[in-house]
């Protein structure tokens, strides 16, 4: 079973307590944006087979939303972060880098 | 080829078996192909099969990085249904079923196609509704279906439980020329077939970059070295992210880990298949006697191919106050499937950015059933550049607007 360490209440919490909440760090369009800006946020997802980021909630303990860093193919967690910033912090990245050298993902923004 | 037959039969019990002959031929790969498929699954070998079939089209290679059927196509829950809601669903779907029918004849393979019917209950009064809707709406289209009360549903099913305290049954929505089929004798069969009009079906062959000039497509790279074609078709479910990545475009499409279960042998008790959407578990017995039980899919993105005991625990726990009998069955083999799962549920076929590139994906939770029918639309929108069952899959539906939504009515459990 995935466990997560929720970064609010650090709870490890199993996948049972846990709502998975989809891609990470989308760039929201909305009006004014082209119709191909707005057909990517809405419809296109990253599906890597390797290293995910991505949302989850706590949702039957604190409640809260928050980031984590997943491998696909191996369900390996790299670690969980805030929900509050656009991008992984350093220390996600280093400790993607030290397990899967020369992973990618789209711009972060 | 030889033919099977009874005669067939009759002759090889007379020497020992000594003269059956390979299903098909494990060929090396030629430099250049009219068309490559890749993914040897049902989807990709139904391709060929009509690409052979309905326009001559024979110098054909389906390639496969694993083996034959091995993926989806051996992990489904063998159901097969065509009440659908929405027009261009019940029409393709309605295809596929209609080809599964005389499918035994036509591939000289017995996939035991077995018409038993299916009944996807009513649980709730909103699926009451949406049923009495889709059996409306299949009228309309030409399947057919029915409406019927749940005295009936007892008739039909009388290991059911009607009055659960949770989710009484309140009805259900009938379908009498639905089923099941051996699902890896489609595979077997469509790829026997192929092999005869002189495809190359090699497996263990996985394709490692797709090669384009001018935005055309000319080629793959695969672990057996380059191989060039004229047309390449893409038909790897869970995968298809990866590989369009490979091509140079994207698809809006996500894989997720599917799972289900079978039991124990036991005695014929249930002779339909029963669905139930709102508790998220589907359940029909095999010939073995096994009884065979679906669930739901896992919540986030997956590639492993493995399933999770919680699923499994809420998907039998939901069945137990159905099929009160199940709390003394042993399950005896659990396993996942990687599907991919569009925004609107339904799947893509479809011409892609790259010129000469197809792609046929996205069937998500559903796709066991559709195998004729996909492939059938596939193989016309290949050979011809237009299917007019495939037309209303495209990728672009989504940038337009004209989604196909079945996530209402087909989403949870297929």
């Amino acid at each position: 079973m995935l466990i997560l360490e929720c970064p609010y209440c650090g709870v490890k919490a199993e996948e049972t307590e846990l709502h998975a909440g989809g891609e990470a760090h989308l760039k929201r369009f909305g009006p004014g944006s082209s119709d191909d800006e707005f057909h990517d946020y809405l419809f296109m997802r990253e599906n890597p087979k390797g290293v995910h980021f991505e949302r989850w909630r706590h949702v039957t303990g604190c409640g809260k939303w928050f980031h984590a860093a997943r491998c696909t193919m191996t369900l390996e967690v790299f670690g969980t972060y805030t929900a509050q910033t656009s991008a992984p912090p350093q220390e996600i990245r280093d400790a993607i880098t030290a397990k899967r050298p020369g992973w990618s993902w789209r711009e972060f923004e | 080829m030889k033919r099977y037959s009874a005669f067939a039969v009759a002759r090889e019990a007379l020497r020992y078996h000594t003269g059956w002959e390979r299903a098909w031929r494990n060929p090396a790969p030629k430099r250049q192909y009219d068309v490559i498929i890749v993914g040897a699954g049902g989807h990709g070998l139904a391709t060929a099969y009509y690409l052979g079939k309905n326009f001559g089209i024979t110098n054909v290679a389906v390639l496969e990085k694993g083996w034959l059927g091995g993926g989806n196509t051996g992990r489904n829950t063998t159901i097969i249904r065509s009440n659908y809601l929405q027009d261009p669903s019940a029409a393709i779907y309605e295809k596929a079923r209609s080809l599964y029918e005389d499918m035994s004849q036509d591939l000289n393979y017995n996939v035991m196609f077995s018409p038993r019917g299916v009944i996807m209950l009513a649980q709730t009064e909103h699926e009451v509704r949406g049923y009495k809707r889709t059996a409306h709406a299949n009228a309309l289209q030409g399947v057919s279906t029915e409406w019927i009360e749940p005295a009936r549903v007892k008739e039909l099913v009388p290991i059911i439980n009607l009055a659960g305290p949770r989710y009484p049954v309140l009805g259900g929505l009938w379908q009498e020329r639905g089923g099941t089929a051996r699902h890896d004798a489609v595979a077997w069969g469509y790829a026997r077939a192929c092999s005869a009009m002189g495809m190359d079906i090699i497996q263990q062959c996985e394709v490692t970059g797709v090669r384009s000039e001018g935005g055309r497509v000319i080629g793959v790279d695969t672990t057996k070295g380059a191989i060039d074609c004229d047309k390449l078709g893409m038909v790897v479910a869970g995968n298809c992210s990866h590989l369009s990545q490979m091509a140079g475009f994207r698809l809006p499409v996500e894989s997720v880990a599917l799972q289900a279960l079978v039991s124990e042998p036991i005695k014929p008790c249930m002779d339909v298949v029963v669905m139930a959407n709102t508790v998220h578990g589907y359940m029909s017995q095999s010939d073995k006697g096994e009884m065979v039980i679906g669930g739901g899919t896992d919540g986030f993105n997956n590639y492993t191919q493995r399933g999770s005991f919680h699923h499994i625990e809420e998907t039998v726990r939901a069945l137990i106050e159905t099929f009160p009998m199940v709390s003394r069955l042993k399950m005896l083999r659990q396993w996942g499937g990687i599907v991919d799962v569009t925004g609107d549920r339904s799947p893509i076929i479809s011409k892609t950015p790259v010129q000469n590139c197809f792609v046929n994906a996205g069937w998500g939770t559903g796709g066991f059933k559709a195998i004729p029918g996909s492939g059938w639309a596939m193989a016309e929108l290949m050979a011809t550049g237009h299917s007019p069952l495939a037309e209303e899959f495209s990728m672009m539906r989504f940038k337009e607007g004209k989604f196909i939504d079945e996530s209402v009515a087909a989403g949870v459990a297929h």
